[in-house]
């Protein structure tokens, strides 16, 4: 069986801002030579702080921007190389999560339309009962669909964002610091309500987190990055027992465990 | 229930004032404003003419009214053509990025900065002073003015989360504008569009003024203007009451739209 997500020595640079008119303006590594390979159904943390390249990361297995080197194989194909419009079908089968449960979702769209947005990429007419299934799947009601998003707190709201991510039945979600902006005891919810989608759907999940703590209750596989750089690699009980980099080492300890 | 602004208050009174006296214009006016009577010119105040006569005894109160009506048409018909235009062509600049935004928004940089009272005049002279020329004209002039505000406001709703959740689920940059872009960026346009209607009422004006705008018989408040010009000593009035129009069609929806803004802007509404 192929990996769902194979990632082979990605990297992705960007150019800083000129500050000297004679000079070439420098570049930064935001990820240097990145590998993982994530099979279906397992979880696969990456962690690091700010500017460490977690979410460049994400951002290239989503296919929003393309790596300068490496490839990223989905399903065994190589989601940079295909053409728009295969890649836009091909979407239906990877979905993501975002940090800010307030920005996720269109201030002015009833919330039944944003999650049936994925929907009605390849399907002119999206099946309502579709909407409401994936409502109830993350413990929302049919009937929310009529509401606006001002109508629910930050938890409801990512939740919401779930549904949305989910109502395509996707192989994948990368969460992009998705319960980072939530109270402690809503974390814990949705960190719940994520895994047992993942057991349900037979989910892959890339999660990305600052935060060791919240990445080690739910990861089968951790990515530690400082730098763009990876740090450690590999099943996440032993790094999590026996953390080789003392980077690593301090996140533990900044994560009290 | 938060209190509206003051300035917001009193331009929509003043745009009800106008827009009421041009709808009435459409079924009713005092008079037939292009009834002439020479024995009556110059006429006072009177019960039957409400604000007198002019210099060939037309009642002033109907031809008042008349000019609104145009002056609302044009104003209307420009910021629609070129709202839409320019709206259209921010949206694009927005959406496509790269040098396409950089050229769009040079272009619209370059009609920014040509002054529009001489592109009117240049198009009065190729294809003859007419009503038609002056819209297109005032048309013209709101295509940057748009774009830059619909580019801006695009750029801003781009950097959006929800946007970025549309382009994972697989939309295309049209579809992104159409469903997310435009109804978010729709109170900004509304008021700029609102701004410019009293922009496009002065150019209506001036364009009138200088006969390159509505032709005779169809009543302008600036042609009403030019006309009275020569008349000033004999009877200022004349010139008086088709100003006070224009100062107040144009400070209604002037102030309306500052109003609109301060009400939208969510710098100053941030309260959720």
């Amino acid at each position: 069986m192929t990996a769902l997500v194979e990632a082979k020595s990605v990297s992705r640079h960007y150019r800083m801002p000129r500050n000297h008119l004679l000079r070439a303006p420098e570049m930064l590594t935001a990820v240097d030579s990145a590998s993982f390979t994530l099979n279906r159904g397992e979880t696969l943390g990456v962690v690091g702080e700010s500017g460490s390249g977690k979410s460049t990361l994400a951002r290239m297995v989503m296919a929003f921007e393309a790596p300068d080197s490496g490839e990223i194989r989905f399903d065994g194909t190589d989601i940079h190389a295909l053409g728009a419009s295969d890649l836009r079908r091909m979407r239906q089968r990877f979905q993501m999560i975002f940090q800010d449960p307030f920005g996720s979702l269109d201030p002015r769209r009833k919330i039944g339309w944003s999650i049936a947005e994925p929907l009605r990429v390849t399907q002119s007419e999206a099946p309502s009962h579709k909407t409401a299934e994936a409502l109830e799947q993350v413990g929302l009601r049919a009937a929310d669909a009529d509401k606006y998003p001002h109508e629910f707190s930050g938890g409801q709201r990512q939740r919401i964002a779930i549904a949305r991510a989910i109502v395509t039945r996707p192989d994948l979600i990368v969460a992009d610091e998705a319960v980072s902006a939530l109270d402690v005891s809503v974390q814990a919810q949705i960190l719940n309500l994520l895994m047992d989608l993942q057991d349900e759907l037979g989910l892959a999940m890339l999660f990305i987190s600052h935060d060791l703590a919240v990445v080690a209750s739910i990861c089968d596989q951790l990515l530690v990055m400082q730098h763009g750089k990876t740090l450690e690699y590999g099943a996440a009980t032993q790094i999590l027992n026996a953390p080789a980099h003392p980077y690593t080492k301090s996140l533990l300890t900044a994560a009290g465990a | 229930m938060k209190r509206l602004p003051v300035n917001l208050l009193i331009g929509a009174a003043l745009v009800l004032l106008v827009i009421g006296a041009a709808a009435l214009s459409l079924i009713w006016t005092p008079h037939d404003y292009t009834e002439m009577n020479i024995r009556g010119k110059f006429g006072p105040p009177s019960e039957l003419h409400w604000l007198g006569t002019d210099q060939l005894g037309r009642d002033v109160v109907s031809q008042l009214m008349a000019a609104a009506r145009n002056s609302m048409a044009v104003a209307l018909a420009a910021v629609l053509i070129g709202g839409s235009i320019g709206t259209a062509l921010g949206l694009l600049a927005s959406a496509i990025g790269g040098w396409v935004e950089d050229l769009v928004m040079r272009i619209a940089d370059i009609g920014f900065a040509f002054p529009a009272l001489l592109f009117a005049i240049m198009l009065a002279a190729v294809f003859g002073p007419s009503l038609t020329n002056a819209i297109l004209a005032i048309s013209f002039i709101n295509i940057p003015v748009f774009a830059r505000v619909a580019r801006a406001s695009a750029n801003q709703i781009w950097t959006r989360e929800y946007v970025t959740a549309a382009q994972a689920a697989g939309l295309t940059r049209a579809a992104i504008s159409r469903d997310h872009i435009l109804p978010n960026i729709a109170a900004p346009i509304i008021v700029q569009a609102t701004i410019e209607f009293a922009v496009a009422i002065l150019a209506e004006a001036a364009l009138s003024y200088l006969g390159l705008g509505a032709q005779p018989p169809a009543p302008s408040w600036g042609r009403m203007l030019s006309e009275a010009q020569t008349l000033m000593y004999l009877a200022p009035q004349l010139a008086i009451y088709p100003g006070l129009c224009i100062v107040t069609a144009v400070l209604g929806f002037g102030l309306l739209g500052d109003g609109l803004r301060d009400v939208t802007d969510p710098r100053l509404v941030r309260e959720r």
